[in-house]
């Protein structure tokens, strides 16, 4: 089983490190990903992200997108959106750049053995999950079914596409890619995510359900998949708050009565649920 | 291909599993079959929509051109699908283009004919309605999934 791995307890969680970027890859438009090296650096659980902070400007958390069956390579893949998120995705190769972590918890793939697995990704919420992936092919034997189901705004927003067509020549695992809308000339699909699970055979009552992507998209997945058949406490998604401490001190992150940060970033529908309608009110 | 053949397909279709035999029959009278090659137009934006679309085999891409835009593909729809819900609607008109991505197979149902027959029959007319109905609210919902541009959004 893997463990989820906390900030070197000797080091105080609040300091950062000082990570250095080795490689600097352009996804797509507003979106790169960079290999990093930092001290001290033990290796991460698939679904924990690191608190990724420009001097000057500011940090904020960023999922960990690399394989953790390799601890020595540190992958983010950030998009620009904001001040510290464009300030991150400006940085060049060689830069140096702030890190606490890792923090939160894992995407629960050991309660996943032995069933169906039906990953649903949206826009660049396939960097989060792109973890638990590789975490599924390398481990393929544990699960029964693999299914990734990922939908993006257009075709030139897809993120990795190389490895999306290298899993699709694969035997082992099922992937159905949507956009929103494309020029004339693509011919995959087009339509909303969840409009692909109508296509795909699982078994609902031995599935487990990994989804990552905006929360919007997030709970509309969430809902498919329920109306699939698939039990709420075996849908997991990964949310996303604003933080400050990610250790669960100052409540910035607060979502009812958990700290994402602290008691996530990955819950399941049954518990989360609840909590969103009470916010939305 | 006999009427009692096209009974069976237009019944295995998605659109009416499960529909009884009687008003199979009637909703066969107005089918036929219809295949297109792959780049091939089902029907194009402003022409009478006079024909409904039960997709059997292959893949449509339904299409549209914005100004400034360019033309762009907003949906695309696979075997058990159905095109050409405006033929419930005045001025039974199509909104779109729909063009085979592969080649496809499929039944047409004469719109005049279904709505001659739903008119002159309601308890046909319902039960049809009621197959379309789920069509129709799930394309809507899913048309506002997209408007919502999901994956742009933080909330
Ligand atoms: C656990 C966790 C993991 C995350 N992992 C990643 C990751 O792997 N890669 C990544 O790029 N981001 C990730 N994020 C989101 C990232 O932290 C935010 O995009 C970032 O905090 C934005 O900060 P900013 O100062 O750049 O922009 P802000 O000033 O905070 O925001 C600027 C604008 O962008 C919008 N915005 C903020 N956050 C988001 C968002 N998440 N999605 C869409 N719009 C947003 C705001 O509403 C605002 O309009 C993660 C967040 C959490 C909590
Ligand atoms: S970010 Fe401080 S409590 Fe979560």
């Amino acid at each position: 089983m893997s463990t989820v791995l906390a900030p070197n307890p000797q080091a105080d969680p609040m300091v950062p490190v000082l990570a250095r970027i080795t490689r600097r890859i352009e996804e797509v438009p507003d979106v790169v990903t960079f290999e990093m090296e930092a001290p001290d650096w033990n290796g991460f659980a698939p679904g924990q992200f690191n608190m990724l902070g420009v001097f000057g400007v500011g940090e904020i958390p960023i999922s960990i997108s690399g394989p953790a069956s390799e601890p020595d390579r540190l992958v983010h893949t950030i998009r620009a959106v904001g001040p510290v998120s464009r300030a991150l995705a400006g940085l060049a190769e060689g830069a140096a750049l702030g890190l606490r972590g890792p923090f939160g918890n894992e995407w629960p793939v050991e309660t996943a053995r032995g069933r169906d697995v039906v990953v649903i990704a949206g826009g660049l919420g396939l960097a989060p999950v792109r973890p638990v992936l590789y975490h599924l092919l390398e481990n393929r034997n544990d699960f029964n079914k693999v299914i990734l189901l990922y939908g993006a705004r257009r075709p030139e927003e897809m993120l990795f596409t190389g490895e999306l067509s290298a899993w699709r020549a694969r035997f082992d695992i099922e992937v159905a890619v949507t956009v929103d809308h494309a020029a004339i000339g693509w011919h995959g699909h087009v339509g909303v995510v969840t409009s692909l699970l109508r296509n795909v055979g699982f078994d609902p009552a031995s599935t487990s359900a990994f989804v990552c992507g905006p929360e919007i998209m997030m709970r509309f997945a969430a809902r498919a998949l329920v109306d699939a058949g698939v039990a709420p406490g075996e849908i997991w998604m990964s949310m996303e708050r604003n933080m400050h401490c990610a250790i669960g001190l100052c409540g910035h992150c607060q979502l009812g009565p958990v700290f994402i940060c602290r008691d996530g970033p990955i819950f399941d529908w049954a518990r989360l649920k609840p909590l969103m309608m009470q916010e939305e009110l | 291909m006999a009427i009692e053949g096209l009974e069976r397909i237009v019944g295995a279709h998605a659109l009416f599993a499960g529909f009884g035999d009687e008003f199979l029959e009637l909703v066969s009278g107005c089918a036929s079959n219809v295949r297109f090659r792959a780049g091939e137009y089902l029907c194009r934006e402003g022409d009478p929509a006079d024909q409904i679309f039960m997709v059997r085999d292959g893949h449509v891409a339904q299409e549209i051109g914005a100004p400034g835009q360019g033309r762009m593909t907003f949906l695309t729809i696979g075997p058990n699908s159905v095109i050409g819900l405006a033929w419930l609607v005045p001025p039974y008109r199509w909104t779109y283009d729909a063009r085979a991505q592969d080649d496809v197979r499929a039944i047409s149902l004469d719109a005049t004919c279904l709505r001659g027959k739903c008119d002159r029959d309601p308890a046909l007319g319902y039960e049809v309605m009621k197959r379309f109905m789920p069509a129709i609210v799930k394309r809507l919902h899913d048309t506002r999934l997209q408007l919502l541009d999901v994956y742009g959004a933080r909330s």
